[in-house]
Order: structure tokens, then C-alpha cells, then sequence
């Protein structure tokens, strides 16, 4: 690694202690990784094409992999088709034969990638983590660079612990000001997100700064992350501080003992320096965030629940708000909802199902919705029961599931039917990805909840104090 | 090993939404596969098919003559959301060889350049000229890195240079990276990882 005299970025920080090969005009550097995460669906074909040329994979002991996307949530775990189970057989037998622990069905550490992987303390500040899978970003709250790939490079990794990769630039977003009570990670990421703009952020690593941002605990910053992708950004990234290293104290993979606090040491310096210069900034100020939800098909099309939708600008946000059937100029709050879906990696912590349970303590969801609670893993499932949450769930009418991707990517049999209107906790309100012809509102645990007892999507705020006291 | 791209003449087929996400080029339902092959048949299938699985008969993707269209005109922001190669494959199945939006979403960029695709980002101006006439024939030369619309004199695009010598020379990436070893061994060595 060369001492750069000049100020740096965290994010400029990560990339150059992993730079094996720095880049040149005519080839992308190589970046070293240290710890690869692989699941189902995008690992079969890394798996193949790495066989078919006789390579290895060369470091086991930094590949983790987990069963979640195609993985049933019933306790019967009915497989939506053979070949979904197929691919569920297809995982295991390659982590066996290279030698990967897998959190496979009767692993107690069993999760959604990136819900597990922080879980366990494999995410540590100053590394670089991959998966293939779009929302690997999550892992920046710790100070990781963390990004998705595709199957080539999930090949790539696999066989030489390495990716090719040009230096994405650096965007800063900084969130001043403290968020109100009542409002939440997920409302101020849907803020975030709108504020980028869909796409806003391609080609960047995006760092997020300020009071709010010190002020979220280690969830809300994963929830925050999680949906840079949403943006289009490569990955998003928040500095360790002391939160980061009391989350990952006495984690399995963290280091322990003395160690630990080398490592602690080591962590802390991960900060941008402070004349550090960035490509594009952004500020956003926390305080006027109130809860968010959106109204279109593309992540950054959320407003504030009750607020009125923006008149379309062109065709395609004239025929997301069709597919949505909201009006222009009109709030969101009178369309009913069908299905409620509280889980994914976004929001399937415990953070998240106290606060949607919170909300549902006491009452009912209402006879027309169907409400979905998906723990976001196996140790997730087994804090919420240990605290009761599960009971308050059930008596309120909500189903109580298995860990796993479940209807945010809906490809496992738990499906939005046609043409009903979803409140989701998960990252993407694309036409059909809850289902053929499924409509989605993004939102908060919160609002979920609140939206399931209603029937309609709903500010929390009514069902507790904020709203009054605002 | 990457297919190979140099030239390509051909006519265009315009789909000119918007933010077209990888779950419309390939819905989830179909990522079950563990293998590359045949997700043509499933590319756009929600917009090729109804609720019954029968083909919807107005939809141009449904009889289109994928050997004489073999451009992609898109709109703003093709191929946003999730990383998932199946996306350049179905793509690539169906009969695709380039896509040309004026921008398109990073990871798909990364994974098309794997599979032969090639993705050109254009100016608003050339974008429109192409949204205009669907069915027009382009001429992609990637060595001289130009795009010539009917007989208009040629555009130059941008493409990353390894990722063009990948395409025109047959380089291998995965191979490039196999052939660093001993520079990625010695970088374990000095990093106690
Ligand atoms: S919960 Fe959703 S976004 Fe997260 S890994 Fe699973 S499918 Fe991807």
C-alpha cells in the first residue's frame, strides 16, 4: 500500500489496501477481497465455469454461503418447483466439495446473505466484501467497501480472490440535523434515495456523513446502505465509530481479546480525512424528513404518506402511476392494500420487527390484508421469540414465517397475486418484482404495520404519540 | 471465454420506456436455472405473455426477426436494479448483440461486456434520432469505437479499453486474472490477511 501524502476519503482509504495491481489506461486494477458471500441463485454457473477449467476455489476460509432467495418460508418447506430445489442441491454439493461452510437448512446461522453476514462478524470496517447480489452495499455501514457482481466475477472471486475493477468516484451525501421521533433509517433512506434521484448515483461509491447518520445504531445504517443501490450507486459507506466496534464485539468471526482491540484501533482510523475532497456532494437536513412511502415504480419515487403525488413528467411516470393506479396531484392514502410484507435485508432485523410489532401490540390487521412477517434469520427468529414478538405478530392476525428473501424477490412462492397493492419493507417497487402484475409501495416497518391495521397505507404517527406531539 | 465483437450491422428495436429494471428483462421467477442457457425464451416475459402463459399477439417481441434486429434501442437508465447475469444472458439468448440507451445501469454494463453484449451509452440528441425510427439500421464498428445511423456520418462511443480488448482480441478476464497469481500470492503475504 503506498502512503499517500495527500487527504483521502474512507472510501479511497479501503480501495488502496486492496490494490494488488494498481490500474493503468489499459487495464482495470486488481482488488483483493476478503471475504466473498454466495448464494443460490446467482453461484451455479460461477461454480461450472470455474470447474470446467480445473480451477479451485482459492480461499474457502473467506467464502461464506447461505440458502435464502429460492428458499421456502413455511415450515413445511414446500418448494415452489423442483428446480428451485434443484439449485437449493446444487449449492450444497459445491460448497461441500470446495470446502465453504455453508448456512445451509439446519444451520442455526441460516439467513439472508446480508442480514447473517454482519450477524456473525464477518463484516468488519476497512475490508472489501462482494456477493452476487445487488444489495451487498449493506456491508458498507461498517466502513466495508461492499458491492455486488455478477457470475463472471463471482467466478472470478471464486478462483483468484480477486476482481477487476476501475475506481468508481466518490460522492458524499451528508444528513444534518437529528431525524423526529416516529420517523425512521427507512424513511430517511427513501428521502435519500428520492434526493439522488434514481440513477443519481451511477458510477459512484456514495459515503454518508453528518449528525443523522452518527446518530442511526448499526441497523438503521444497514437498512441505509442496503438501497444505495437504488440510486444506481456502486456502494454506499458510513465510517466505523464506537457503535460499529460495540456491535461487533464478541461477534464469532471478530477477532477476541487483545486482538480485538488491535482491531478496534485499526477500524477507527477508516475515517475520511478532513480535507478530503469528493466528486459530488449532497445535504439533506433530517429534521423535515417525516414518514415516507412511494407511489411509482422506480425506488426514488416517494413522498411523504399523505402528501399529494408530483404530476408525471414524462410517459413512463405517467404509466408507473397507471400501473400503481394513483392519480396525479392526489395522496396514496385511499388505494386499499392487500398484502404486507415485513422481512428482506433492507428491514428483517430485530430493530425492525420491534417496531413494527410496536405498532401491532394490542391491535388487529385488518380482515382485508394479508400480512407476511419474514425474519430476516434464524438468529433474528430466535431474538424476536425469545422477546415474544412472534405472539404479538400472531395475535394480531400476521403470519409468523421462516427466514429467507420471501417476497422481496418473490421467486420462492410468496407471491403479491395480480393487481393487488403490497405495503413492503423490501428495497424495489419494480412492475412485477413481487409478483406478476403486483403493485408496491416501499415503506418503513412502521408503516407497514400501521397500513395492515388500517387497510390503507398509513402514517405510524396516529397509532402512537408523534403525531399529536408534532 | 467472452464472445467475440468487432462489427455489426444491423436494424434496431426500440422499447422506449424508461428505467427498464432487470426484472423486466428477466423475472425471478426464472432465476431457478443453473445453467446460462435458454432464458431467451424468458426474456421480457411478463410483457410477452398474460396470465395463462400464452403469447399476448400485439407484442412486437413476440414476432420479431431476431436475426435482422439485433440492436436494442432503450430508454434512459436500461437495466437498472439487480446484478444478476441472467439479465445479459436472456439478452444475448433472445438475439441480441448491443444495447444503446443514454445510460445504463453499472453492473449490467459489467456483466454485458462478459457475454458478448456490447452496452453503448449515447447523447440525448442520437438517442432520440434512434428512438425515432425503430426498425433503422445502425452499423457498430467497435475497433474504430464508431456508431453510424442510416447514412449519417459516424458517432464515436465510449468503451472501457480492457473490455474492448476482451471483445475484439478474445482476451480471457478470468484468465488475465489466473495469469496475476504471483502478484496476488505476495499481496497476501504483506497483508497478514
Ligand atoms: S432480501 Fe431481497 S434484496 Fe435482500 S438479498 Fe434477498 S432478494 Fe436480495
Amino acid at each position: 500500500m503506498p502512503p499517500s501524502s495527500s487527504p483521502r476519503t474512507l472510501f479511497d482509504k479501503v480501495w488502496d489496501a486492496h490494490m494488488v495491481v494498481p490500474e493503468t489506461a489499459d487495464a482495470p486494477g486488481v482488488l483483493y477481497v476478503d471475504l466473498h458471500l454466495v448464494h443460490e441463485v446467482t453461484s451455479p454457473q460461477a461454480f461450472s465455469e470455474i470447474e470446467s477449467r480445473g480451477l479451485k476455489v482459492r480461499r474457502p476460509d473467506r467464502t461464506f454461503a447461505t440458502l435464502d432467495h429460492s428458499t421456502p418460508t413455511d415450515s413445511a418447506r414446500s418448494y415452489v418447483t423442483a428446480e428451485a430445489k434443484a439449485q437449493v442441491a446444487t449449492l450444497e454439493r459445491n460448497c461441500a466439495r470446495h470446502g465453504i461452510t455453508l448456512a445451509g437448512w439446519d444451520s442455526g446461522d441460516r439467513g439472508v446473505v446480508h442480514v447473517m453476514a454482519p450477524e456473525l462478524g464477518l463484516t468488519q470496517p476497512g475490508t472489501v466484501v462482494v456477493c452476487g447480489d445487488s444489495h451487498t452495499a449493506t456491508h458498507g455501514a461498517f466502513g466495508a467497501l461492499a458491492f455486488g457482481i455478477g457470475t463472471s466475477e463471482v467466478g472470478h472471486v471464486l478462483a483468484t480472490q480477486c476482481l477487476l475493477q476501475r475506481k468508481p468516484k466518490r460522492m458524499r451525501v451528508t444528513v444534518d440535523g437529528r431525524l423526529q421521533r416516529g420517523v425512521s433509517a427507512k424513511d430517511l433512506t427513501l428521502a435519500a434515495i428520492a434526493a439522488i434521484g434514481f440513477g443519481g448515483g451511477s458510477g459512484y461509491v456514495i459515503e454518508y456523513a453528518g449528525e443523522a447518520i452518527r446518530a442511526l445504531d448499526m441497523e438503521g445504517r444497514m437498512t441505509l446502505c442496503n438501497m444505495s443501490i437504488e440510486a444506481g450507486a456502486r456502494a454506499g459507506m458510513i465510517a466505523p465509530d464506537q457503535k460499529t466496534v460495540a456491535y461487533l464485539r464478541g461477534r464469532r468471526h471478530a477477532p477476541h481479546g487483545q486482538a480485538f482491540e488491535r482491531a478496534a484501533e485499526r477500524w477507527l482510523s477508516f475515517v475520511t480525512d478532513e480535507d478530503a475532497t469528493f466528486d459530488k456532494e449532497l445535504r439533506l437536513d433530517a429534521s423535515t424528513i417525516t414518514p415516507m412511502a412511494t407511489f411509482g415504480t422506480t425506488p426514488d419515487a416517494a413522498i411523504a404518506i399523505g402528501a399529494n403525488t408530483p404530476a408525471p413528467r414524462s410517459d413512463s411516470e405517467r404509466k408507473a402511476l397507471a400501473y400503481m393506479h394513483f392519480a396525479a396531484n392526489e395522496p396514496t392514502t385511499h388505494e386499499p392494500v392487500h398484502v404486507v410484507f415485513v422481512g428482506s435485508c433492507t428491514n428483517g432485523r430485530l430493530s425492525d420487527l420491534r417496531a413494527a410489532a410496536d405498532i401491532l401490540r394490542g391491535r388487529k390487521v385488518a380482515e382485508s390484508v394479508r400480512m407476511l412477517v419474514v425474519p430476516g434469520s434464524e438468529a433474528v427468529k430466535r431474538d424476536a421469540e425469545a422477546e415474544g414478538l412472534h405472539r404479538v405478530f400472531e395475535a394480531a392476525g400476521a403470519e409468523w414465517r421462516q427466514p429467507g428473501c420471501s417476497m422481496c424477490i418473490a421467486m420462492n412462492g410468496d407471491v403479491v397475486p395480480p393487481g393487488k397493492l403490497a405495503v413492503s419493507t423490501s428495497n424495489r417497487n419494480f412492475e412485477g418484482r413481487q409478483g406478476k402484475g403486483a403493485r408496491t409501495i416501499l415503506a418503513s416497518p412502521a408503516t407497514a404495520a400501521a397500513s395492515a391495521i388500517a387497510g390503507v397505507l398509513t402514517d405510524p404517527r396516529v397509532f402512537t404519540q408523534e403525531l399529536e406531539d408534532a | 471465454m467472452p464472445e467475440r465483437f468487432t462489427q455489426l450491422t444491423s436494424r434496431t428495436f426500440v422499447l422506449p420506456q424508461e428505467s427498464i429494471d432487470t426484472d423486466q428483462i428477466i423475472p425471478a421467477r426464472f432465476l431457478t436455472t443453473t445453467t446460462r442457457a435458454g432464458l431467451g425464451a424468458r426474456a421480457f416475459y411478463d410483457w410477452r405473455y398474460d396470465a395463462s402463459g400464452a403469447p399476448i399477439a400485439d407484442q412486437p417481441l413476440n414476432t420479431l426477426d431476431t436475426a435482422e434486429h439485433r440492436i436494442l434501442v432503450a430508454g434512459d437508465n436500461f437495466a437498472c436494479g439487480s446484478s444478476r447475469e441472467h439479465a445479459p444472458w436472456a439478452l444475448t439468448d433472445y438475439g441480441f448483440r448491443a444495447v444503446i440507451s443514454t445510460s445504463i445501469a453499472d453492473i449490467f454494463s459489467s456483466n454485458a461486456l462478459k457475454n458478448g453484449l456490447l452496452p453503448i451509452t449515447v447523447d440525448p440528441e442520437t438517442h432520440a434520432r434512434l428512438l425515432a425510427d425503430p426498425g433503422g439500421r445502425v452499423g457498430i464498428d467497435l475497433e474504430r469505437q464508431e456508431l453510424t445511423i442510416g447514412n449519417a456520418p459516424p458517432i464515436s462511443f465510449a468503451v472501457e479499453p480492457f473490455a474492448r480488448r476482451c471483445l475484439i482480441e478474445g482476451v480471457d478476464p478470468l484468465g488475465w486474472l489466473t495469469d496475476r497469481m504471483p502478484q496476488i500470492e505476495a499481496f497476501e503475504r504483506g497483508h497478514a490477511l
